[in-house]
Parts: structure tokens; sequence; C-alpha cells
């Protein structure tokens, strides 16, 4: 059984150019432009010939970069926009998750905008009068809900909002982006929720850019490219293919990017400082086989490496490395006075590399430093998260850094490792 | 089209909580909050009593037994003013509805049509609210006259122009969308429509009638036979020109069978350029 059934959908979008706007009123009605088909060069396809089955009880989550059609998928599975061809069959009420709190009236109370928000999602009066209580207890609203919405700040709303749409109880649930907005308690009630609506057997559709949480909910993930189905699967195959596909796609980004931030350093005060006696200069990370790249897998081997010039002769000199995570954390730092090289000599011009054997981090963005400074700190050219560069990894552990571990279980244990890679 | 009116019961719910819901939000947070429902009318009287009633009285005299002088000319312009105000308000919001509600458009499923009917029912309810007042101001106020019987047709007169107005307004609802000069071509045209409605003058005014053509444009304007329709069961007591109305309710349903058309087929496209 299918509840949701997508057949060959197209999705034409009117594109805006004022050359072709209907000059006045009567123009439009003689040239019968308004109600006519649109011209095909006059259009963007935002969804061109998708066709899919959503099994009953299943969630399927859709993925996609911006702009490949996602959400416009999703309006029209929810009734709210019409395909330009092709079918939807739907079976069941569905509820769309789309703008939380849409109908919301920011002058009257949070408990009067309850009763107009069910009755817009197509609540009986006396439903909403029995759900009440659970609305408000799980919109965590007690206190505020008789104060006008307006003075809601957007988490209050959006909680609001959620907490009515998962109470319309639909046989369909659909659900785009929505709990970017939430706050770190208020999520993970949202996916319990949702995981409540699945163990019920009502059928889920997801949009996200959250892989982590597609990976948890769905059973299945359809990726979204151009306005077409590019992979369609069991969703750990999908996301990594994704994952690998943006990938490829960052790198020449991030290659880009390098070259771009070592073109700035040199005005930045804020990310360099230092007496410049010796100077840094021409960093790169290169991987094992020689190329210059800023996108490694967790337990690849690569090289950081970079220029030196010294103005005149120093023997007092230290060279560290730092790497840093998007929060700012200090991940791993280390030095050649740290790890014992005793200083001698340096004059004229240098390479120093560093070669690193797995950064064993965690997925994520990450900040470079590099330096050189004497023993007591006096630096000579110190480069502070100048250099980003981005671990990929098939694994979505948490922390900062990967420990490396096998697991082992008594024969009365058994769990099966997925093959389905 | 009768299958999609059965629909719109469907929404009957719908559409009297978004209805009670404007009501609410309309004067929450002023000081004098629903009083203004009866405060707004009231103060345009005054104005248009000072205005054609003292600084310009030609319009006043004697028509149907009854001096149209003083407060009984207040009296006659507030009977058609009422009616107007519901008619013109309705319109301009019209031209605004689906703008102003355009995330309930593009961000749930929803019939769109109950936007204009809310709109329409909305003011309705301003207009009933104002009409206490009037039948106040004519029993206490009025000279040599008072209501009659006749004043149990209004509910003939409300209907034709509900019908009428909504019509109209599905139609200005929908094309505003696609040519947003609309509204600006509205307001202008409503102001004229005013003026060329008999509300601040009788339509049997001798200086009226003297004008034959003006008598021909006044009698093919639909608004003029339904603020007749109040003036005459409110205020003259008689309804000689009840052949018109039905008349009037034949446009009147053609009217709404044309906006609701055009409304249906752009439907569609709502959601995109709004």
């Amino acid at each position: 059984m299918y509840p949701v059934i997508v057949e060959d959908i197209k999705k034409y979008y009117k594109k805006y150019s004022h050359k072709h706007k209907f000059l006045t009123l009567k123009s439009a009605f003689v040239k019968r432009t308004l109600f006519d088909d649109l011209e095909k060069d006059e259009t963007f396809e935002a969804l061109s010939g998708v066709d899919f089955k959503v099994e009953k009880g299943k969630t399927v989550s859709i993925i996609g970069e911006n702009g490949s059609g996602k959400s416009t998928m999703l309006k029209l599975l929810a009734g709210i926009s019409k395909p330009t061809s092709g079918n939807i069959i739907t079976e069941g009420r569905i509820s769309a998750l789309i703008e939380l709190g849409a109908g919301f009236h920011p002058e009257i109370s949070g408990r009067e905008n309850i009763f107009i928000n069910g009755i817009i999602l197509g609540l009986t009066k006396k439903r909403i009068q029995e759900r009440y209580d659970d609305i408000v207890k799980f919109a965590e609203l007690e206190e505020f809900i008789e104060n006008p919405v307006k003075t809601y700040s957007s988490g209050m709303h959006m909680r609001l909002g959620f907490s009515i749409a998962i109470n319309v109880d639909p046989d369909i649930l659909l659900i785009d982006e929505v709990l970017a907005v939430g706050d770190a308690s208020f999520v993970p009630k949202c996916l319990d929720k949702i995981n409540e609506f699945k163990r019920r057997g009502k059928t889920i559709i997801f949009v996200s850019h959250d892989l982590s949480t597609v990976e948890r909910i769905s059973d299945e993930v359809i990726w979204l490219k151009e306005g077409k189905i590019e992979k369609q699967g069991y969703p750990k195959r999908i996301t990594d293919a994704y994952l690998e596909y943006i990938g490829k796609k960052d790198e020449v980004k991030a290659g880009e990017k390098h070259k771009k931030e070592e073109a700035d350093a040199a005005q930045n005060k804020e990310k360099r400082w230092g007496s410049k006696e010796i100077e840094i200069s021409n960093l790169k990370m290169i991987d094992k086989s020689g190329k210059e790249k800023y996108i490694y897998e967790s337990d690849e081997p690569f090289t950081i490496e970079f220029d030196v010039d010294a103005k005149q002769q120093e023997k007092d000199f230290v060279f560290g490395v730092g790497i840093y995570n998007s929060e700012g954390t200090l991940c791993y730092g280390s030095n050649t006075h740290i790890e014992d090289y005793k200083a001698a000599l340096i004059e004229g011009k240098g390479k120093v590399k560093i070669h690193v054997q797995a950064l064993h981090l965690i997925n994520g963005t990450y900040f470079l430093d590099a330096a050189v400074h004497k023993r007591d700190g006096y630096p000579f050219d110190y480069h502070h998260f100048q250099y980003t560069f981005r671990v990929t990894s098939t694994f979505r552990d948490v922390g900062i850094s990967r420990v490396y571990h096998d697991w082992e279980f008594s024969k009365n244990i058994r769990l099966q490792k997925d093959e389905n890679l | 089209m009768i299958k999609k009116l059965k629909e719109l019961l469907k929404y009957r719910q719908l559409i009297v909580t978004l209805v009670s819901r404007e009501l609410k939000a309309r004067y929450r947070g002023t000081v004098l909050g629903f009083l203004w429902s009866f405060a707004n009318p009231l103060l345009l009287l005054l104005v248009y009593s000072v205005v054609f009633g003292v600084i310009l009285p030609q319009s006043s005299g004697r028509i149907e037994d009854v001096h149209i002088k003083g407060i009984n000319y207040s009296i006659f312009l507030f009977t058609g003013l009422l009616p107007w105000i519901w008619f013109a308000s309705s319109m301009l919001d019209s031209a605004n509805v689906l703008f102003v509600h355009g995330n309930l458009i593009k961000k749930i499923r929803f019939p769109i049509e109950v936007l204009p009917i809310m709109n329409v029912l909305t003011n309705m309810v301003h207009f009933l609210l104002g009409l206490p007042i009037l039948v106040l101001f004519i029993l206490f106020f009025g000279k040599d006259f008072s209501l009659t019987w006749w004043v149990f047709f209004f509910p003939v007169a409300v209907l034709v122009q509900f019908v009428f107005t909504m019509g109209l307004c599905f139609l200005v609802s929908a094309l505003t969308v696609h040519f947003r000069d609309l509204r600006d071509i509205l307001a202008n045209l409503l102001t004229l429509w005013f003026f060329a409605t008999p509300i601040i003058y009788p339509f049997m005014n001798p200086m009226v009638q003297e004008k034959k053509g003006f008598v021909t444009a006044l009698l093919l304007n639909p608004m003029t036979h339904i603020i007749e329709a109040y003036q005459y069961t409110f205020f003259f007591g008689s309804l000689p020109h009840w052949k018109k109305i039905p008349v009037t309710l034949v446009v009147g349903l053609f009217l709404f069978y044309v906006g609701y058309l055009i409304f249906d087929r752009l439907r569609d496209t709502f959601v995109e350029e709004v």
C-alpha cells in the first residue's frame, strides 16, 4: 500500500522578466495570456520528472543542495501548489510542517491562536479543546499562553506552531527544515515526537540538510539534484554518495579559498603578527600523492609544508602548528621545542614539512595555525586561524578526536555489521 | 460551480473563526476597543453632516412627505453611509487580503476563496453593529417620521448587497494579484462611485431629476438600488422601487458567478505571485 504516489512530476516556475508582464488588464484578457500555459523559454524548471512511491509507515527523507527542488516537492505534496504536469496521489490526512505558525495573528493571545490555527489546519473546535493542554504543555508555554503572540520569541513561536501541527494527528506528516530554529532541548523533543509517529505507523516525508538526523530517522533517502532524482535507496548509502559529491565540489572551492586566504593574510594584522625576522609563507597541505588538497578523510595521511625566510641569522627559534575546530577549541598543538628539537641556526630561505600520519579528528571544518617564535614566546611570525581545511568521515561519531577502537561482544549478544554501505 | 459552493459550506467554521479573529484583532491594543466600530461611522457622519447639511445645504429638501433637513438630513445620510462603508471597505480590503494573508496561501494548504469571503463578512459585521445606532437615531431624533414595518425588509437589501459585493471582491482580489495597479485605480474609482450613488443626496431630489443623463447613469448603477433599498426601508417607510431589487439581485448573481469563475481560474497562480 502506498499512501503517497508521485508520478512524473514536473513543475515550472515563471521567470520574472518585466518584458513579459502584461501591460494592461485589457491586453491580458485579449491575448488570454493570463490563462494560457507559459512558453517554455519563459520558465524555470524546478522539478523535471520526479517519480517515487512511499510505503505506508515508512519515513522518507529528501536531501539535496539548495535549489534542487526539495521544498517545491514538499509544497506539491502538501497540495499548496499544483504541479505543471504529472500526478500526485495521496491517501489520508496530511499535515505539513513547512512554516510553523504560518497563520498566527500577532495581536491576539497564544490561546486564541491555538484555536484559530487548529481550525485553519483542519481540526474541529472540540478536538482542539481536548488536546489544548497537551499542545500548551508540549510547547512549554504555560506561563505565556495568554500573552499576544507578537511578544513571543522566535523559539516560542516555533514551539507553539510545531505543537499545534503535530496535534493535527495526520496520516502523512511532511516536515521541511523546520527544526533548524529550535533550541538544544526542544529539537530532541521534536525528534521524539517524530519517532512516536513512526512507531504508530504514520508515513513521514522529511526534508533536511542535517544528514545525521536524516540517517537516524529515515527508511529511505531520495537525493534530488537539479530537479531530478539522482539517487534513491538505503539512507547511509545515499548520504555518503551525497557527501562525496559535495566534498568533490567543495574541494575545488576550498583550493580557491586557500589562495584567497593567503592573499588576505598579509593585510590582516589580527590574524598575523610578529617581528618578521623570520617569515612564514606559502603554506600548503599536500596529500600522499603530492597533490595540494584541503579535504581529508579522518585517517588519511598528509603533509603540511611552508616556506621560511630568515632575514638574518637566528639561533633561538621554534616552529609550531595548531589545529582548531570551528568552535575555536584547540584540538591539537605542538612545536619543535615541546618535541625536544634544539634550535641551532637558521639563515636564508628554507622549507618546513610536517608529515601527519592520520588526523583522527571527527567530521567538520578546522583551522590551522602555523608559527615561528623564540623559546620565550617572542613571535617572529604568527599565522592564526588563517587556513581552513575539512575533515570528512563516513562515521557520525561525536566529540573532538576519534578514539580508535574495536567492539567485541560475547556470544549471547548478537549484532550484525551493516554491510549495505 | 454549485459543487464548489457546497464545498464552501464545509469551511464555515473556518470562516467564522477567521472573521472573529479579524474582529478581535482589529481593535486590540486601542483604548476604546470595540467601541470604535460605533465611533468610526458616527465621526464620519458628523463630518458629512457639517459639510452637506450646514455648509452646502442644497441637497436637502422635502421628499415623500419627509423633510430632509437638519437632523433628518443627518439620519438620511447615515442610512446610506453605513452600507456604503461596508461596500467600500470590503472592496479596498479585498485588494490587499491575499497579500496580507500570503503566509496562509504559501505555507498551508488553504481554501483561498475563504479570504475574500472573510473580508466581506468582517466588514458586514461592522455594518450590522452600526445599525442599532441608526435605529436609535431615528427613534429619538427623527422629526415627523419614524420606523415602519418596512424595516423588516432590510435583510433583503443586505442579501443583495452581499452577493453583489462578494462577486466584485472575488474579482478584485484575484486580479490585484496580477495587476497591483488595481489598488490605486480602485481607491479613486470608489470616490467617484460614492458621489455617483444617491447617498449624500436623495435620488428624488429635483436638482438631480433635472439632469436626465445623470438619472440614467444612476439607474444603471446597482449600488443606487441597493442604497435606496436601505433608505426606503429605514427612512421613507415604503418601497416604491421593489421591481429594481430583483433585477439588481440578478446582476449581483451574475457578477458573483463571473467573479468566482475568474478567481477559481487564477487560484493556482496565487501561490507564486503573492
